[in-house]
C-alpha cells in the first residue's frame, strides 16, 4: 500500500538553530503525545522549528494555514459529489489523525473560535475526531500529534484563544533569536557576508524597538532573510533593506522615514 | 564736474552733503540712473515733508540704486508718490531711512515689500466715506519691525503674516500693532509659520522614533529658546535630566537638510548619554575644560560614526573647516586668543583622521590607540586633552578677544552634562534655579487639546487657534428622557416596526456555493440527476454559512448652542406632527436623540452622543453625553436630560474634535452626525464666511480619515451655506417639530 502520507514527509534537513533547549523540551512532549502550542511574533521561526521537528522525529506534517473564513469542514473533511453518488474527502486534520502525522495549524487564532473546537477531543485523553456527518469517530493514530502556532502580539479582542482550548496544551515562547545567533541564521539562509549581516541585524533591533509606538510588529527574521536573498542577486544592500525590510511593514510616512534614515546610518 | 541745477526749497542740511553725495553717485552709476536718482531726490524736497526725505534718499539711494538696480525707481515711486496722497505721507521718510537696511535681495522682493507698506497703510487707517482721515497707527510700527522681521523671513511670508494680522486685528490699531510687534503668541505662531526651514515640533515625532529606534531612549524632546532679536545663533543645544533641548527651528545647511541636522544633534546627544560620565571640574580652568569638551565631543563622533557609519558624509559636511593656518599673525598684532581656533582644527583633526601639525598627530595617535581597545572613556579623553593644552598653551590664550567664528560644530552640544562641580564657583554662567511656583490648585477639567483653524483667504492653518475642552455632561433626570420617550411614543412604535424589519439577521445560509462546509441537498439531487441523465451537472453544489453582523460606529454632535433655546416656531401651525406649545428646538433634539439612541441599541451598533458650544475660540466645549462602550441606560439618559444650550456654534474645532475621537474606533464604517440648528459663528470672529469655510475644511479632514460625516440641520435658511460645508451629504428639515421621527429615519437610511 502507498504511504498516504508521502507527500507530508519532510525529506531534507531544514536548516534550524536551536536557541535554547527547545529541542529536547519537543521531543518529551511528542514522546508523550502532548499537543503543543508555539507563541511569538511573525518571522520568527515557529513554522521552521516545526518542520525541523518533524524531519527529525521522521514524521510526515500536514500544515494548515488557519483564516478566518476556515470553516470546521476545511480541518474535518466534507462530502464531495461524484458520478456515482457522494463521496467523503478527509480533510487535512483527519488525515493526519488516521496515518499519524504531525498536524500543524499555524496561525491557528486567525481561524473563528467555533472553528477551532473541533480540534478539543483530540487534544485530550480522548484522542479521537468524531466526523458528525459522516457518523464516523476517528480514532487517532500513535503517531499523531496536535501542533498550533499563534502570535500574541496581536492585541485584539476578537483574536485570542478560548480558555479550554488553551488549557490542552504545552506551550512554547519563541523570540525573534539574540542578535549573534540571529546574524548567523542571516548568514547560511542567504549567504551574505557576516558583517552585513550584523548591521541588518542591528536595523531589525532598532524597528523591533519601535513595536507598539506606530509599529504593530518589528522586522523578522524572515524579512531579514528576504534583504539578504535580494542581497545576493546583487541588489545594493540598502535598497534591498529598504524594499524588504521597511516598505512591508510599515505605511506610517515618518515611522518608515525614522527607519530609512536607521539603515542609512547603520549601513554606512 | 557740473554741478546739477537744484530746483524746489533749498536746505541747509542738503546743502553740507549734496556735491559729494552727487559725486559719490556719479562713480557708481550711468549717467541716466543719476539723473533718475536726482530727480527723485528733487521731487522728495518739493514734498513739503522737511529735508528729511531728501536728505535719506541723497545718503543712501544710490547704495541701493546700485545694489538693486535702475529698476527699483518705477516702483518706488509710485509707492512714494501714493503715500505721499495719504494722511501717512509723513512715513516717506522713515520709509527711505529703512529700506537701505532690509534684506531685499532682488527687485521684486523690494516691490513686494512696497506693496505691503501701501496695503497696510489703506488697511489699518481709518477710514470716513472711503476716505482715509487719520495716519495709520500700525505703519510706523510696520516700518521700524520690518528689518528684524525681513531677516527671519521671505518678503512672501512677511505677506501672508501681515495679511493674517490684517484681517484679524485691522479694526483695532492698538492690537494690531501689537501684532506687528510680535508680541502675542498667535503673532509669533503664524509668523513662525511662515519662516523658512524646518520646526522642531514637525521633526519632533521622527526624532523621537530615531531615538528610541536606534537607542532605546524615551526621553523628550524640547525645544530652545528662539535667539533673541538681532541674535545671530540661539542656545546650543543640551542634555538634561529631563530630556533633549534642541533648537526649535533649523534651516538647510552646507547643503545638509534640516532634519538630517536635527538627527545629527540627536544622535550626538543620545552618544553623551550612552558613553559619558561626569567630570569634577572645579580644578581645571575654562580652557581645560574647553578642551576636554572637544576631546570628548570627538569621541563620542568616533563612536557613533564606529555605529553608524552613515552619518560620517553629514558630519564633514558640516564640520566647520577652521583656517588652514591659526594665523601666528593674527596672534601678534591683534591680541585675539585663537584657542577656540585651534581646538576646532583639532576636532576637524580627529573627525577626519588628518592632522595639521605634530600636537595634533601625537594626540591622534593617542585617541585612536584609546578607542581601538573599546569605548575608551570621558576621563582618558581628559587627560588626553590636558596634555594637548600643556603642549601648546600660548601666550595669547589669555586674551579676552576669542576667535569664536567658524569655531562651534554644527551638531554638537555646550556639554553642560560633563561636568559636576563641588563648590559653587561664581565663574559659571548660569541663571541659577527658577524662582518656585506656587503650588498650583489641581486642575477640575482636562487641559485643553488645541486644533488649528483654516483661513480660507490666506489658504493656510491658523496653528493651534482653538482650545478644545472635554467634559462630561452634569446630568439631569434620566426620567424626564423616558417622559419625552413616552410623548412621542406613537413615532417609537413605527420606528420599532422599522427596525424589526431592519434587524440584523445573524447566520445568513448561502446555497450554491463552489465551495461549502455542507452538501446543499437540493442542488446535489438536480446535480446527480444531470448526471445520470448524461448532462454536465453544475457544480455548485454545496452551501456554507456567513455571519451578517453591522459593524457601524456612530458619533452624534450636538450643536448646542444658544440658539437651541429657541421657542419652534412652525411654519405650519396645525396638522400631523405640529409642535406642541413650549417646545423648543433642544427638546425636540432631546426626543430624537432619545428616539435614535434607542434606534441604534437594538441594533447593536456602537453609538457616542456629544454636545458643543463654544465661547471664542479660547473654549469650545465638547460635553460627553454618551460613550463609546456606555448602555444606553439611566446614566446617559440622565446627561442626555441635563443638555443646555449656550455660548455659540465654532462647529470646525468640534468636528475636528469628535473625528479624532471617532477615528479612534474600529469599525467597518464610522459615521458622523451633526445636528445643528444653525450657521457656524462665534463672537469673536466677525467675518461670518470664515467659519463656514473652517467647517468646511474640517469636513475634508473628516474624509481624509476615512470618516463619513452627515448633516441634520434645523434651519431653514440653511441651503445658504450648508452645502458648502457639508457637500451633499446633509438633510435640512425644515420642520424642527418632525425631527424626532426624521432622525432616526435619516441615520437608517444611511445605514442601511
Amino acid at each position: 500500500m502507498t504511504d498516504p502520507l508521502h507527500d507530508w514527509r519532510v525529506a531534507a534537513e531544514p536548516h534550524y538553530r536551536p536557541q535554547g533547549n527547545e529541542v529536547a523540551l519537543y521531543e518529551a512532549a511528542y514522546a508523550a503525545r502532548l499537543p503543543v502550542m508555539l507563541k511569538g511574533p511573525t518571522g520568527c521561526g515557529k513554522s521552521r522549528f516545526v518542520e525541523y521537528m518533524a524531519w527529525r522525529l521522521g514524521r510526515p506534517l500536514v500544515t494548515v494555514a488557519c483564516n478566518e473564513d476556515m470553516t470546521a469542514a476545511d480541518l474535518v473533511g466534507r462530502f464531495l459529489l461524484e458520478p456515482t453518488g457522494t463521496r467523503w474527502q478527509d480533510g487535512p486534520l483527519t488525515l493526519a489523525a488516521r496515518f499519524g502525522a504531525i498536524c500543524y495549524l499555524d496561525e491557528v487564532v486567525e481561524a473563528r473560535q467555533d472553528t477551532t473546537v473541533v480540534i478539543h477531543a483530540l487534544t485530550d485523553h480522548r484522542r479521537c475526531l468524531p466526523l458528525d456527518k459522516k457518523g464516523e469517530l476517528v480514532r487517532a493514530h500513535p503517531d499523531f500529534q496536535l501542533v498550533i502556532s499563534y502570535n500574541p502580539g496581536y492585541q485584539s479582542l476578537m483574536k485570542d484563544l478560548k480558555p479550554s482550548t488553551r488549557q490542552r496544551f504545552t506551550a512554547f515562547d519563541f523570540d525573534y533569536p539574540a542578535p549573534a545567533l540571529e546574524a548567523q541564521v542571516l548568514v547560511s539562509e542567504s549567504g551574505i557576508d557576516a558583517a552585513l549581516a550584523a548591521r541588518l541585524v542591528e536595523v531589525a533591533q532598532a524597528a523591533r524597538r519601535l513595536k507598539g509606538h506606530g509599529l504593530a510588529e518589528g522586522i523578522s527574521t524572515r524579512l531579514l532573510v528576504n534583504a539578504g536573498q535580494l542581497i545576493r542577486h546583487g541588489i545594493a544592500p540598502r535598497d534591498a533593506a529598504r524594499m524588504a525590510m521597511v516598505r512591508p511593514i510599515t505605511d506610517d510616512a515618518d515611522i518608515r522615514e525614522s527607519l530609512d534614515h536607521a539603515i542609512d546610518a547603520v549601513l554606512g | 564736474m557740473l554741478a546739477p541745477q537744484r530746483p524746489g526749497p533749498r536746505f541747509v542740511e542738503i546743502d553740507a552733503i549734496f556735491d559729494a553725495c552727487v559725486a559719490q553717485a556719479h562713480e557708481r552709476l550711468d549717467a541716466a540712473t543719476v539723473d533718475a536718482w536726482l530727480d527723485l531726490a528733487f521731487w522728495l524736497g518739493r514734498l513739503g515733508r522737511g529735508a528729511e526725505p531728501q536728505r535719506q534718499w541723497l545718503l543712501r539711494g544710490a547704495d541701493l540704486l546700485e545694489r538693486l538696480g535702475p529698476g527699483l525707481l518705477a516702483p518706488l515711486c509710485e509707492a512714494l508718490a501714493a503715500l505721499q496722497k495719504t494722511p501717512d505721507g509723513r512715513a516717506i521718510g522713515d520709509l527711505l531711512t529703512v529700506l537701505p537696511a532690509l534684506r531685499l535681495p532682488t527687485v521684486a522682493d523690494a516691490a513686494g515689500w512696497l506693496a505691503q507698506v501701501l496695503e497696510l497703510q489703506r488697511r489699518s487707517s481709518v477710514a470716513i466715506h472711503h476716505r482715509a482721515i487719520d495716519p495709520s497707527a500700525a505703519l510706523p510700527v510696520f516700518l521700524a519691525e520690518s528689518p528684524a522681521l525681513l531677516a527671519r523671513v521671505p518678503v512672501e511670508g512677511l505677506g501672508r503674516w501681515l495679511d493674517a494680522g490684517l484681517r484679524l486685528h485691522g479694526h483695532h490699531p492698538d492690537r494690531l500693532a501689537d501684532f506687528l510687534r510680535r508680541q502675542s503668541p498667535d503673532s509669533r505662531a503664524l509668523f513662525s509659520r511662515d519662516r523658512p526651514g524646518l520646526a522642531l515640533a514637525d521633526a519632533e515625532r521622527r526624532l523621537a522614533l530615531t531615538l528610541r529606534a536606534l537607542w532605546a531612549l524615551d526621553e523628550p524632546i524640547l525645544p530652545l529658546p528662539e535667539p533673541a532679536e538681532g541674535e545671530a545663533v540661539g542656545a546650543l543645544p543640551y542634555l538634561e535630566a529631563d530630556g533633549l533641548r534642541l533648537p526649535g527651528r533649523l534651516e538647510d545647511y552646507a547643503g545638509v537638510s534640516p532634519l538630517q541636522r536635527y538627527r545629527l544633534i540627536a544622535a550626538h546627544l543620545a552618544g553623551h548619554r550612552r558613553w559619558s560620565q561626569p567630570l569634577v571640574g572645579d580644578n581645571w580652568s575654562p580652557m581645560q575644560r574647553l578642551a576636554v569638551e572637544t576631546v570628548e565631543d570627538a569621541r563620542i563622533d568616533a563612536l557613533l560614526l564606529r555605529r553608524f557609519p552613515g552619518l560620517r558624509a553629514a558630519m564633514r559636511a558640516l564640520h566647520p573647516l577652521p583656517p588652514a593656518d591659526p594665523s601666528e599673525s593674527a596672534d601678534s598684532s591683534r591680541r585675539v586668543s585663537t584657542l577656540r581656533l585651534r581646538l576646532a582644527r583639532l576636532s576637524c583633526a580627529l573627525l577626519t583622521g588628518e592632522p595639521g601639525d605634530d600636537a595634533e598627530r601625537e594626540v591622534l595617535a593617542r585617541f585612536t590607540a584609546a578607542l581601538s581597545m573599546g569605548d575608551s572613556s570621558t576621563r582618558d579623553m581628559a587627560t588626553l586633552a590636558l596634555a594637548w593644552v600643556a603642549g601648546s598653551r600660548r601666550q595669547s590664550d589669555q586674551f579676552a578677544e576669542v576667535i569664536f567664528e567658524g569655531t562651534q560644530v554644527d551638531w554638537r552640544d555646550d556639554n553642560r552634562h560633563l561636568w559636576r562641580f563641588i563648590e559653587a564657583g561664581d565663574e559659571e554662567d548660569t541663571l541659577g534655579d527658577p524662582p518656585p511656583r506656587p503650588a498650583e490648585a489641581e486642575p477640575e477639567e482636562l487641559p485643553p487639546r488645541l486644533y488649528p483653524e483654516w483661513d480660507a483667504a490666506a489658504l493656510a492653518y491658523r496653528p493651534d487657534w482653538v482650545k478644545v475642552y472635554d467634559r462630561l455632561q452634569p446630568a439631569g433626570r434620566a426620567s424626564d428622557i423616558d417622559a419625552l420617550l413616552a410623548r412621542h411614543h406613537d413615532t417609537e412604535r413605527d420606528l420599532k416596526r422599522l427596525l424589526d424589519a431592519l434587524k440584523p439577521q445573524d447566520r445568513v445560509r448561502l446555497r450554491h456555493q463552489e465551495e461549502g462546509s455542507e452538501l446543499d441537498l437540493d442542488r446535489a439531487i438536480a446535480a446527480l440527476g444531470d448526471l445520470r441523465a448524461g448532462i454536465l451537472p453544475d457544480t455548485r453544489v454545496q452551501m456554507s454559512h456567513r455571519t451578517d453582523g453591522r459593524d457601524i460606529a456612530v458619533l452624534l454632535l450636538m450643536d448646542l448652542s444658544a440658539s437651541v433655546n429657541d421657542p419652534v416656531n412652525d411654519p405650519v401651525p396645525a396638522g400631523e406632527g405640529a409642535a406642541e406649545p413650549g417646545e423648543t428646538v433642544l427638546s425636540l433634539s432631546r426626543a430624537a436623540v432619545a428616539l435614535l439612541a434607542g434606534a441604534i441599541a437594538t441594533l447593536g451598533d456602537r453609538l457616542a452622543i456629544v454636545g458643543f458650544h463654544s465661547d471664542t475660540r479660547q473654549r469650545v466645549d465638547l460635553l460627553h453625553v454618551k460613550g463609546f462602550g456606555e448602555a444606553w441606560d439611566d446614566a446617559p439618559k440622565a446627561r442626555l436630560a441635563g443638555v443646555q444650550g449656550a455660548f455659540s456654534t465654532r462647529m470646525g474645532a468640534a468636528l475636528r474634535h469628535a473625528g479624532e475621537l471617532l477615528s479612534g474606533r474600529r469599525a467597518d464604517r464610522r459615521l458622523l452626525l451633526v445636528l445643528t440648528d444653525g450657521r457656524p459663528s462665534d463672537v469673536d470672529v466677525a467675518d461670518p464666511e470664515h467659519l463656514v469655510a473652517d467647517a468646511a475644511q474640517a469636513v475634508h479632514e473628516l474624509d481624509a480619515l476615512g470618516l463619513y460625516t452627515h448633516c441634520i440641520s434645523l434651519d431653514a435658511q440653511a441651503d445658504a451655506y450648508v452645502g458648502r460645508v457639508f457637500g451633499a451629504r446633509c438633510s435640512v428639515i425644515d420642520r424642527v417639530a418632525q425631527l424626532p421621527r426624521r432622525l432616526p429615519e435619516i441615520f437608517l437610511g444611511l445605514t442601511r
